[in-house]
């Protein structure tokens, strides 16, 4: 068997894996165009008018992760955003034009997102862009963001410690996640924490926050520990939890991905239950709560601004409206809703500048902005001028149906701190776009 | 105290028995036959989606059925792993032995296509490939019955090639217009699955203040169920006795009449399945999702390494010492040790975090392997460079 393999040969069998991956790439193709049927007839009805009056539609960017270890999370608020979209659209357009969607994918590669963020403003020319979910991919496209002077909307909690004049921050900012949690469990869970966490940037900044708060508020941090990102080793941890904790105590978790099913599969075969060490996480939400297990979660809590079962009748329209358009086992969460929240602001925000945020006319749509009002599912929403949102705050814990039973809610919408209050090196600072006569409007000290 | 110890002897061997799992298989694949295949951790999805598969399946079944689907999962696990590990080694490895690197890419892109295709696999994607499948392949042991075959055989794979592509992407397109959502839906997509440990693996054994869980004990019972099973398969079966020669000689034993093909198709089945094995076992622990594999890939070529490439033996003794020193090091037993010397115990303080406690132990394998290249246990003999 010493057979060569030449130059035909290679060439005949290089053209038979390029057919063939034309051909799986041609049927896994299939999926997406037929399962947006309905979005795909409105942008069709929408494009002949673009091919011949060119520019009767407004092109929006959409960049998520659609593969990758982040299109787990990230698909998802993808289909949201499609939502909100489509609604405009039925509803007969924005200043009487359909909105047309570019998706771009990630690919959980943060240079790429960079690349393709250039693409949809250079080439595409796109008026704005819906995207990103981890904060390595906001940093990365934060510079053609502001080199380009165009606009971001961002739907993810984050950890705060940034402001930029060129992204819209439509998700918790700490001070609308983190704090209030802490102050909940302090009153009501007990004063002793252990903080977990994955090892990047936002775990180690929450930690920061939570560590200075617990200190300024009489609680104790018994232990802190940071796994890999994707590592599912979790057995040093819980001995260590065991130890520290040994009647119990509160477990604050801002794990991201695939370590958090870890964590709670071996939590319940190692017996510490949620009645004795109730887990916080920031990062559990619907979707997780499916994807983990329910009968590894129940009992324990989530913090965020949006659950399912927030009662209000924006949110049945919305949960309904959703599963219509992606099947009855589909559930809805924070980001998903933040992505929502992202469009319908934008959209107010360029009906009442009556322009479509077009290079010259970004800075009167970025102004109309301010103090846009909304109506979310999770209860009503403001666009602050340090371009994040106004939220509430909520506490959920998971249920047998796999939702959350909301157990505390604050009474008013929380207004966002961008620069945390209880990290030294940011005391004292904030961020006000609106704001004239300070060197740097996203970060300065009030006088 | 006496329990505080069985507890860090159990977690420290629970920890080294999943790695010990995981690289087992690769220990035979790339430790006996040299082949680096960097698609290992995806068999091991694989593995771990049979299992999902297979406790759906069980589900229907009713009650008393989905109580033992487990053990069904893992002989299903192993066959569907051995099974993609043997079109593996039929379709790309034999043309690559010998060739370390172009194995390694081309593993490499296996593992990235077998993880986009459980991200996107539907049925108008299956449909589309057997139709393919028969059209390409039937169409060519046709055409090689014909006399003239190899004068006409370039020009026959090309008009094959393009017209069942062609014809199997229409089926796939024809298939999703008329079935539109039915049939275009991901089985899985990219959201991670849940696999459910069965309700007597829930929970764990309570030893004083500890608990010990059952899925950990589960998990080290087929470790060692496994080990004992390849050892009597290498050491006691005919197959086995054929596969060591091979590893040994190949043109010795190819001279003796061994089938060395069927041999490395065999071995390289076998390494699959026991990858099949192992996705089952932790998706009993972690997550079942496209990016499984990829979290396992990495220990578990540091376990073969450091045991020594070609001896089992170093296997077991490399994954349990990687296991007990990441315990160890990670709980910060090795800190509380040293509160006398003041900065020795600050140093092991600052290491007592499980991902520093990872940057410590590839710290101690690089200084072991400046002493020790081959390993824990390095072959030795004449045929070792052969």
């Amino acid at each position: 068997m010493t057979r060569q393999f030449g130059r035909r040969k290679f060439l005949l069998y290089g053209s038979a894996t390029l057919g063939t991956s034309i051909l799986l790439k041609a049927c896994a193709g299939g999926s997406p165009t037929a399962s947006e049927s309905p979005a795909a007839d409105s942008t069709t009805a929408a494009s002949p008018a673009a091919a011949s009056g060119g520019g009767d539609t407004i092109k929006v960017g959409i960049l998520h992760s659609l593969s990758g270890t982040m299109a787990i999370s990230e698909k998802s608020v993808v289909d949201s955003t499609q939502l909100a979209i489509e609604e405009i659209n039925q509803a007969g357009g924005l200043l009487g034009k359909q909105i047309e969607t570019i998706e771009e994918d990630g690919a959980s590669d943060w240079p790429t997102f960079a690349e393709k963020a250039r693409k949809l403003i250079e080439e595409d020319q796109v008026v704005v862009i819906f995207g990103c979910w981890t904060s390595a991919s906001r940093k990365a496209v934060l510079p053609v963001f502001e080199e380009k002077n165009h606009m971001l909307y961002y739907p993810v909690q984050y950890e705060g410690q940034e402001c930029s004049k060129n992204i819209f921050y439509t998700g918790a900012a700490p001070n609308q996640q983190i704090e209030p949690s802490v102050d909940w469990l302090l009153e009501e869970k007990g004063k002793e924490f252990y903080l977990v966490g994955s090892d990047y940037v936002f775990p180690r900044t929450a930690n920061t926050i939570i560590k200075a708060q617990l200190e300024a508020k009489g609680g104790t941090v018994v232990g802190e520990d940071y796994l890999p990102l994707g590592s599912t080793e979790v057995t040093p941890i819980i001995s260590k939890i065991r130890s520290a904790l040994p009647n119990g105590g509160v477990i604050y978790n801002t794990m991201n991905g695939d370590s958090n099913v870890a964590l709670f599969k071996q939590m319940q075969g190692a017996g510490l239950t949620p009645d004795k060490y109730p887990v916080m996480s920031v990062s559990i939400a619907e979707e997780e709560v499916k994807a983990i297990g329910t009968e590894f979660l129940k009992g324990h809590y989530a913090a965020w601004n949006y659950f399912q079962t927030v009662e209000s009748p924006e949110n049945t329209k919305y949960v309904e409206a959703f599963k219509a358009k992606f099947g009855e086992d589909r559930v809805t969460n924070d980001p998903m809703e933040a992505a929502y929240i992202s469009v319908n602001i934008w959209k107010q925000a360029v009906e009442q500048a009556g322009e479509t945020g077009t290079p010259t006319s970004l800075e009167k749509v970025r102004a109309a902005a301010y103090g846009q009002k909304f109506a979310a599912p999770e209860g009503p929403v403001t666009m602050n001028t340090n371009h994040h949102i106004s939220k509430t705050v909520r506490i959920g814990e998971v249920r047998d149906d796999g939702l959350f039973e909301i157990v505390y809610s604050t009474p008013a919408p929380v207004d966002p701190l961008p620069w945390n209050q209880f990290v030294t090196d940011t005391q004292g600072f904030t961020c006000d776009w609106t704001k004239t006569g300070v060197d740097n409007p996203g970060k300065f000290k009030e006088t | 105290m006496f329990t505080a110890i069985l507890d860090g002897i159990f977690n420290g061997l629970s920890v080294g028995s999943v790695l010990l799992l995981a690289a087992l298989g690769l220990a035979i694949v790339f430790g006996l036959m040299g082949v680096i295949n960097m698609a290992h951790g995806e068999l091991m999805m694989l593995g771990a989606y049979t299992t999902f598969l297979v406790q759906n399946a069980f589900k229907l079944l009713g009650e008393p059925w989905t109580n033992f689907y487990i053990f069904f999962a893992v002989i299903m696990a192993f066959i569907v792993a051995a099974l993609m590990g043997l079109v593996l080694e039929r379709g790309v490895i034999r043309y690559l032995y010998g060739r370390p690197l172009e194995t390694l890419l081309a593993t490499w892109g296996v593992s990235l296509i077998l993880q986009q295709f459980v991200r996107s696999v539907n049925w108008v994607m299956i449909a589309g490939l057997i139709v393919f499948c028969l059209l390409y392949f039937g169409g060519l042991w046709a055409v090689k019955k014909r006399p003239d075959f190899e004068r006409i055989r370039h020009w026959a794979i090309t008009v094959l090639l393009t017209l069942s592509a062609a014809i199997a992407w229409a089926v796939g397109s024809v298939l999703s217009q008329t079935y539109k959502l039915a049939v275009t839906k991901p089985w899985f997509g990219a959201q991670n699955v849940d696999v459910t440990a069965p309700k007597w693996l829930l929970g764990g054994l309570p030893i004083g203040n500890y608990q010990l869980p059952y899925t950990r004990m589960f998990i080290m019972v087929l470790t060692v169920l496994c080990v004992l099973a390849i050892y009597w398969f290498l050491n006691k079966t005919p197959w086995g006795l054929r596969i060591r020669s091979v590893t040994q000689n190949r043109n010795m034993s190819a001279c003796l009449g061994i089938p060395t093909q069927k041999v490395d198709a065999l071995t390289f089945a076998l390494g699959s399945g026991l990858a099949g094995i192992a996705g089952c076992a932790v998706s009993l622990l972690g997550s079942v999702g496209p990016n499984t594999g990829q979290n396992y890939i990495v220990n578990t070529f540091m376990v073969v390494v450091v045991g020594g490439v070609g001896k089992l033996v170093g296997t077991i003794v490399g994954a349990m010492a990687i296991g007990i020193t990441d315990y160890i090091i990670g709980t910060g037993i090795l800190a509380n040790l040293f509160t006398s010397i003041q900065p020795l115990a600050d140093f092991f303080t600052f290491f007592a975090t499980t991902s520093m406690a990872k940057v410590m132990v590839f710290l101690l394998i690089v200084i072991f392997l400046q002493f020790r290249p081959a390993g824990l246990f390095p072959q030795k003999g004449r045929t070792v460079d052969a």
